[in-house]
């Protein structure tokens, strides 16, 4: 199908779901390509390409709510598909808070160009993936011979969506993603095989650094880990790198939502207009921010993407409420999930901050470990390195970190000039004073 | 984002969102009608040969193609799985969810090169397209599809009583709303209850270049409760879930009970927990999930995949001891009605039960198609995909330890000042390093040798080798994991369990506060 064919498919669908027997109904088909190599041991070690389409439908009756999706896109399989999906909706109980959003949320005036599809896209030729795979892998192999193993990559996708309400809602969105990297493995001693990763991902093919860097900053990675060992717990100052500190974020976004108000799993509940961080901390949720991986300009209900300012020096503005639990609870929908998240960068980078620590870790990855919605305890396993005068004198590991979201953020003593370019988050490094690690 | 190092992870498919990761579902009165009229196990093969459309000949031609170019295997994946899912908020079941994928993906490999399509339209032309595509991962020579495919039958480790497609959502509804009612008559502190019944059906065949075919129906279901609770204005969360290869009839009137009452005591045992002291100290892992040790700090370091690349830390391991003479730990297939049982892996070969470490010496890895043929040894049936989308790779299934020589009580009787862990959500593990991680949701300290206060909410990290030769009780209380388990590999997530007796770890790492 292409995007007209696919506009229609969606109309179609909707309105069978309408003849079916449902009040509204939302429809979305999605397409999808995508190319992806695995390069190791100087040949490729895996190629994958394919096409997907699918279609995802809701289906709002007599004040009842159903969601579906097929890959099945034969119109006689999808009329069963419909006819089978409003007849059981039949069966739920009433839930006065479902429909459609308010056509005045959907957007209105001239499309902003968010620049998130790449026209260089058609024109990548496979030589061309695998020589980039093949160079990554070059690069890391040349940083040391204590590398066991090094599996480089490279991927690219193209996806086009249509989506239609039957309340007169029609959005398209179309972007393109390519990243790629490395996994390195290396020799550490009798038998420990420290690995470590680097990759990147973008909006266009252009963006994306050389194979030379990729490959080099996987190694780099991985060999800091040489000797890497725990140290006696206790309460440090900590570091947490740029591209590690999406986690800490998580645990206060997640709590943001309606859906967690709503359910009473929120610790930020009754929180909108009070301090929840340090004054370091602001925070803005931008959709429009060009060449984003999280840039859009409606979310997945058709409502109107906005820039907000969620979090103001450290006092909670607003909270990510869908048009459901924005029913249920009273309040405006706004967007239930994040676009970019966007910080109030300063002035420090990662280095000055390490060089101004007296004593302290340095974050740079995190493993395992969860939260609790509910009160803002967390507990994680963490890697990184020990700062000692300003300096990083060893790697460490095997430690975890543990606290409360609201204690955590209260101690967010500096944030960094470097946001992660390569995630919808572009949470810069951050530093805290006062985090409990337990090590020995 | 790709990243295949922090993807590498365990998580519990009910902890959050459920349907997001569980997909959709549903199932209307008449939905049966959408199959040709043998359901369930009565299907045989002619009959999954016309549900995908496709006759020997049309497979043979298919693999002619995808092995054109030079490959040396090749595997054809059909694939329909229909999931259904309904939802109870605020006291009602008020949402539904379904979801229909089917496929066929296609596989060649030169070596240990993998070429890799699919497609979702299983058309003749499609299929070429996809086999064509797959066939360019080799660039020279030709070889030849087989003769004739051979069907190749399969045990049933899964028997159910009704097909999932034969339950219509009317029947579904009471089983929540009887939990609800019993969730909020447990305890008056209960002030909301989330839950989710889902199940899955999936056909799937697989013919192989080397002449076998061979198909497989499999059943899953589970029933996830979530619960809030609050005390003198304190909340807590918590949840207790079911899953399985069953059929409805697994949910009995005491399954029910279970549900409600289980997840009722796991929330409001919160409201007095405490957080350990941070560092190390001895751990007593609770009979049952606690299998999630064994999981993250040897299992993902025996899949053959791994060791092939020699980046596992176990890569130099085998036949060495690892640990105690009392310690056999396996990963078994057969386990009937298990979460992480197959009667047949997704590559078409047989399962077993796998011994990864026995009586203290390791063993064996864990093989898939490539890996075996790599070290030249049978594959073990531990080839699996999510779905048709994905490749296969060495995946665990039910991985458990054997009953030891110690007894419960002995070894919480010989815990000074330690932990007790009995429910986890997560856990991860860095293959190379050996670092793994698993989150206890809750738990007790033990104190002088008793149980004492409730504990929540802390990660414990270990060192997969360190923590196996630390394993110094056993005891002959082997439980295996009820729940919902799903485990995530290079992006694919596969059902999974695991189990363990109650075990006691000399020292390891319990993310706790300084005091």
């Amino acid at each position: 199908m292409n995007r007209k064919e696919r506009i229609e498919f969606a109309k179609w669908a909707m309105d069978r779901t309408l003849k079916c027997g449902a009040n509204q109904a939302a429809v979305v088909i999605s397409y999808g390509r995508d190319i992806e190599i695995e390069y190791r041991d100087k040949r490729l070690e895996k190629l994958q390409e394919s096409t997907s389409s699918s279609m995802s439908l809701q289906v709002y009756a007599q004040n009842r709510y159903s969601a579906h999706s097929t890959n099945d896109l034969r119109k006689e399989a999808v009329e069963k598909f419909i006819e089978n999906a409003v007849a059981m909706t039949k069966y739920l109980t009433e839930d006065p808070h479902r429909s459609l959003a308010d056509p005045k949320y959907y957007p209105t005036g001239p499309k902003t160009d968010l620049k998130i599809r790449d026209a260089a896209y058609e024109k990548v030729e496979s030589a061309e993936r695998v020589k980039i795979a093949a160079a990554i892998e070059a690069a890391a192999l040349a940083q040391s011979n204590q590398i066991i193993s090094v599996t480089s990559g490279y991927n690219d996708s193209h996806y086009e969506t249509v989506r239609v309400h039957s309340n007169g809602f029609t959005g398209e969105s179309e972007g393109t993603v390519f990243s790629a990297g490395a996994e390195v493995t290396v020799k550490d001693g009798e038998s420990g095989r420290p690995e470590d990763w680097y990759y990147a991902s973008t909006r266009f093919y252009n963006d994306l650094p050389s194979p030379e860097i990729l490959g080099k900053n996987a190694a780099e990675r991985a060999l800091r880990k040489i000797g890497q060992d725990k140290i006696e717990s206790g309460i440090f100052d900590m570091i947490v790198e740029n591209r590690a500190s999406s986690r800490l974020f998580g645990i206060l976004q997640g709590p943001m939502t309606a859906s967690a108000l709503q359910q009473k799993n929120s610790f930020l509940e009754g929180m909108l207009g009070k301090q929840i961080a340090s004054e370091k901390l602001t925070v803005i949720d931008d959709p429009f921010v060009e060449a984003g991986m999280g840039s859009r300009l409606f979310d997945s209900e058709g409502i109107a993407a906005k820039r907000r300012v969620i979090i103001d020096k450290g006092v909670l503005q607003q909270y990510y409420v869908d048009n459901y639990y924005g029913k249920k609870l009273g309040m405006e929908p706004n967007g239930g999930s994040t676009t970019n998240v966007l910080f109030e960068y300063g002035t420090q980078s990662l280095e000055d901050m390490i060089k101004s620590l007296p004593k302290g870790i340095l974050v740079n990855g995190f493993v395992g470990g969860n939260s609790n919605s509910t009160t803002g305890d967390f507990s994680f396993g963490i890697t990184g390195l020990l700062i000692e005068d300003g300096r990083l004198v060893k790697p460490i590991n095997e430690m975890n970190i543990s606290g409360n979201a609201l204690e955590l953020w209260k101690n967010l003593v500096t944030v960094g000039n470097d946001p992660y370019p390569y995630s919808s988050w572009r949470i810069p490094s951050l530093q805290f004073s006062g985090v409990n690690f337990s090590g020995i | 984002m790709h990243h295949p190092i922090s993807r590498r992870r365990f998580l519990l498919s009910s902890s959050k969102g459920v349907v997001a990761a569980a997909i959709p579902i549903f199932m209307a009165k008449n939905m049966e009608k959408a199959f040709a009229m043998p359901i369930g196990k009565e299907m045989q093969l002619k009959d999954y040969l016309e549900h995908f459309g496709v006759n020997e000949a049309s497979i043979r031609e298919v693999m002619g193609i995808a092995l054109s170019r030079g490959g040396d295997y090749c595997d054809l994946y059909f694939e329909h799985a229909i999931s259904s899912a309904i939802g109870l908020e605020d006291k009602a079941v008020n949402r539904a969810y379904s979801t229909v994928d089917f496929g066929v993906g296609i596989r060649v490999l030169k070596g240990d090169q993998t070429g890799y399509s699919f497609t979702e339209e299983i058309t003749p032309k499609a299929m070429k397209l996809a086999a064509k595509t797959a066939a360019n991962i080799a660039s020279a020579g030709k070889s030849a599809p087989p003769v004739g495919l051979k069907q190749h039958n399969t045990p049933s480790y899964y028997p159910i009583e009704t097909p999932w497609e034969q339950v219509s959502i009317d029947r579904k509804i009471p089983y929540l709303q009887k939990i609800n009612d019993k969730v909020f008559a447990q305890d008056p502190r209960v002030i909301k209850s989330r839950m989710w019944f889902t199940d899955e059906t999936t056909y799937i065949m697989v013919a192989t270049s080397d002449g076998k075919i061979v198909c497989d129906y499999q059943p899953m279901t589970q029933i996830a409760v979530t619960c809030t609770a609050e005390q003198n204005g304190k909340r807590e969360q918590n949840y207790f879930d079911l899953s399985g290869r069953r059929g409805i009839e697994f949910f009995t009137p005491e399954n029910v009970d279970r549900l409600a009452k289980e997840a009722v005591r796991r929330t409001v045992s919160l409201f007095d927990a405490v957080k350990p002291e941070a560092g190390e100290m001895e751990v007593v892992l609770a009979a049952g999930s606690s299998g999630i040790l064994l999981h993250e700090a040897i299992g993902h370091g025996m899949e053959a995949d791994f060791n092939r690349k020699e980046i596992s830390i176990f890569s130099d391991k085998m036949n060495k001891p690892v640990a105690e003479k009392f310690v056999t730990i396996v990963d078994d297939g057969t386990n009937p009605n298990i979460r992480g049982s197959i009667n047949v892996d997704d590559e078409g070969n047989d399962t077993e039960r796998t011994y990864l470490v026995e009586n203290g010496i390791l063993r064996s890895y864990l093989h898939d198609h490539i890996s075996a043929r790599h070290y030249k040894v049978k594959p073990t049936g531990n080839g699996r995909r999510q779905s048709f989308r994905f490749s296969p790779q060495p995946r665990m299934r039910n991985t458990y330890m054997l009953p030891g020589p110690h007894k419960k009580e002995q070894i919480i009787a010989s815990v000074k000042d330690g932990l007790y862990a009995e429910s986890f959500s997560n856990g991860q593990v860095l293959i190379g390093a050996g670092d793994f991680t698993f989150y206890v949701k809750s738990g007790y300290l033990i104190e002088n040798g008793q149980l004492t206060k409730p504990v929540k909410d802390v990660n414990i990290i270990g060192n997969g080798p360190e923590v196996l030769k630390n394993i110094v009780m056993v005891a002959d209380d082997l439980a295996m994991a009820e729940g919902g388990w799903t485990c995530g590999k290079n992006g694919q997530g596969v059902p999974v369990s695991q189990g363990l007796p109650t075990v006691k770890v000399s020292k390891i790492t319990v993310g706790g506060v300084k005091s």
